[in-house]
């Protein structure tokens, strides 16, 4: 996403655009969001069910005591305690499984977000409807209607199986 | 075993996946393609060599786990052992038990294979010093 912050004259604007465009670093967008911009070039940790070893541990720089841990792991691991197994699991990755597969609750928040959305669309076709839509033509009326309707009876419109065919003419009702 | 519970059995990697046929082929077989189909315990076999590589590296062991998780099927003992010794001589016990939970992962609802799987892989765990999710209690949230 190309951050086009300032540059109200044409040229600044293309000279901008040119140099997003052809910088290699990320970091070239000026005051975007992040302080820090994620290198993508470099192995990335991801928790997902289906990459079990991710490309990179969790953890990057291990304490003193995290290292001498590790240095600890090189030997028989049957001499490791059960918080030590679980400190280095989570030092190498950062969810457990049955914690990525816990459920959340966003699907309320896209549901919610979607009807506000729809609620505001109601609203703004409403607003047309009272502000910006001309006088409908005169032959919504209803007067309009109940003539059009008769004429179209007295024509026999669809008089076999549609519209005059439905109409009793003896009673003068509806079928 | 773990194969007549899916649907279809032959290495992903292969791209081109059918299912054997099993009945008495009529008057005339038609194959349509000449290509050899691997047999289950040619892919364990293949697996488990991977695995067995006395001087494997970390992205050897990644790079096989994460290609075999992919596959349609829970991997034999005898392949998740071989995987377990790799993480052994690597030094990564977070790895060994992450292993574990994928290919419980990878059972889904039949939950009968996972406890299989751990009664086969018993001795190597005890072997190893290797504790299971449960006994580390990260199998619940």
């Amino acid at each position: 996403m190309l951050h086009l912050t300032t540059g109200r004259l044409g040229s600044l604007l293309a000279r901008r655009v040119t140099a997003a465009l052809s910088s290699s670093s990320v970091r070239m967008a000026s005051h975007s969001h992040e302080v820090s911009q994620t290198d993508m070039s470099q192995p990335m940790y991801v928790d997902r069910l289906d990459i079990p070893l991710p490309d990179k541990p969790y953890k990057d720089n291990l304490s003193a005591e995290e290292q001498s841990l590790k240095k600890k792991e090189e030997g028989p691991w049957s001499q490791l305690t059960k918080e030590e197994k679980i400190a280095l699991y989570r030092m190498m990755f950062c969810q457990t499984f049955p914690e990525m597969k816990q459920p959340s609750d966003e699907w309320k928040t896209v549901v919610g977000v979607a009807l506000i959305f729809l609620g505001i669309s109601g609203l703004v076709v409403w607003w047309q409807k009272v502000f910006v839509y001309p006088k409908t033509p005169r032959t919504f009326d209803e007067e309009w209607q109940a003539k059009q309707l008769k004429r179209m009876l007295d024509m026999r419109a669809n008089p076999v199986e549609g519209f005059s065919a439905k109409w009793d003419y003896e009673k003068g009702q509806w079928k | 075993m773990f194969r007549a519970v899916c649907r279809l059995s032959s290495a992903g990697s292969r791209g081109l996946v059918r299912s054997r046929p099993r009945y008495s082929a009529p008057l005339v077989s038609r194959c349509f393609s000449h290509e050899k189909v691997e047999t289950d315990e040619e892919f364990d076999a293949r697996w488990v060599t991977y695995f067995n590589k006395p001087d494997i590296d970390v992205w050897e062991l990644k790079k096989g786990m994460n290609t075999l998780i992919g596959y349609d099927l829970v991997p034999e003992p005898k392949i998740v052992e071989s995987a377990l010794r790799a993480c052994r001589r690597l030094n990564d016990l977070a790895s060994a038990v992450r292993i574990l939970e994928a290919v419980k992962q990878k059972a889904g609802p039949y939950k009968e294979i996972y406890p299989y799987l751990i009664q086969e892989l018993k001795p190597t765990l005890t072997e190893l010093g290797i504790s299971t999710p449960e006994e580390l209690g990260i199998d619940r949230v």
